[in-house]
């Protein structure tokens, strides 16, 4: 197709998708303008019936709690499949990075890099934690949580300690926690079908104050397992990445 | 739309609006900047950069849970896991 041919056909479908769009927004409902029943009937209720004063928990841990278990297996699939696509493969040996070029040393990391990195790990670390356990409070949640917290790792990482990295984040503990953490959420919910309530109900005590770190029953239980397996899932897939990079090479010279 | 609320942090409507406006603009304007950057590592950095525009955009429209998912998945997990996977496919290119 000449390029002068193609530009018009581009203009044209241009034209028509401006078009489409234009026609598409002016039938949309005015801007801020909510006319469902459901958001309305949630906040009117959901605090005194869950005491999470953190709505939007109580909808994903509670009222669309099986939506959520799903989303969570979504990760956990992921983490999973990465692992599997970068396994090492027949043909692909370890090797430590030391040996690419033996008569050279290793850069070191500069010491403004390390010194933020690794002040800022402590502060990450209860930031993380602090999001994934008030779930039930305030704007947060495990999901959040989780990758801040990884995020922990990764800043240990970044300060040049690949060695610590590997050894605070082993892959099998990495494994298992995230295969508890999604795991604890299902069990949550089976828990409840135990004690003959529908599928994730909410059988713990909700506590006296709404909003407080103990209230609120399975919605913070489930916040805090969604935490550890983000968390975990995360730093599976990094570590993944990373040992990819760092150590395996092709053939086996 | 409900009744007109007055808290201690209600600012006047139109500043607001002003606000949002000028948000939307700039993460129009940093998607633009993603695309536009040609070397992988500068685009990776702007993409972290976009990213915060992003949760910023969500928190002017009073989402904060959003904000935070955007402000990490966004900002730290897209750009770390990018900058991977660009490391590993580089150095199969060698």
């Amino acid at each position: 197709m000449r390029p002068a041919l193609r530009r018009w056909v581009f203009l044209a479908g241009a034209a028509g998708l401006v078009a489409f769009y234009l026609w598409g927004l002016s039938g949309l409902p005015g801007f801020g303008n909510y006319p469902g029943p459901y958001g309305p009937a949630i906040l009117r209720i959901a605090v005194a019936q869950t005491h999470a004063t953190g709505v939007v928990s109580a909808v994903n841990f509670e009222y669309r709690g099986f939506d959520t278990v799903g989303e969570e297996f979504i990760l956990f699939t992921a983490a999973a499949g990465t692992a599997i696509v970068l396994r090492m493969l027949r043909g692909e040996r370890e090797r430590p990075p030391a040996d690419e070029a033996r008569d050279r040393d290793v850069p070191p990391t500069s010491g403004a890099v390390r010194t933020v990195a690794l002040m800022f790990t402590g502060p990450v670390v209860v930031a993380g934690w602090w999001l994934a356990s008030h779930a039930q409070a305030n704007p947060s949640g495990g999901f959040q949580g989780g990758v801040v917290l990884a995020t922990a790792f990764i800043l240990i990482y970044l300060a040049g300690e690949f060695l610590t990295f590997r050894r605070l984040s082993p892959t099998a503990i990495a494994d298992a926690v995230e295969a508890a953490g999604a795991g604890g959420f299902a069990a949550i919910g089976l828990a409840a079908v135990c004690l003959g309530l529908p599928y994730l109900d909410n059988f713990l005590p909700l506590g006296q104050i709404p909003g407080a770190v103990s209230s609120s029953g399975t919605i913070a239980l489930i916040s805090f397992f969604v935490g550890l397996e983000v968390a975990a899932a995360f730093i599976l897939i990094v570590s993944e990445l990373l040992e990819q990079t760092l150590l395996i090479r092709h053939g086996g010279g | 739309m409900s009744a007109a609320v007055v808290t201690p942090y209600t600012v006047p409507a139109g500043l607001m609006d002003t606000l949002q406006v000028t948000v939307l603009v700039l993460v129009a304007a940093g998607a633009a900047a993603v695309v536009l950057t040609r070397r992988l590592v500068r685009q990776v950095l702007v993409l972290g950069a976009y990213g915060i525009m992003l949760a910023v955009l969500f928190l002017t429209f009073q989402a904060p849970d959003v904000t935070l998912s955007a402000l990490t998945v966004g900002a730290v997990a897209l750009p770390i896991i990018v900058l991977l996977a660009a490391s590993k496919t580089r150095k199969k290119e060698e």
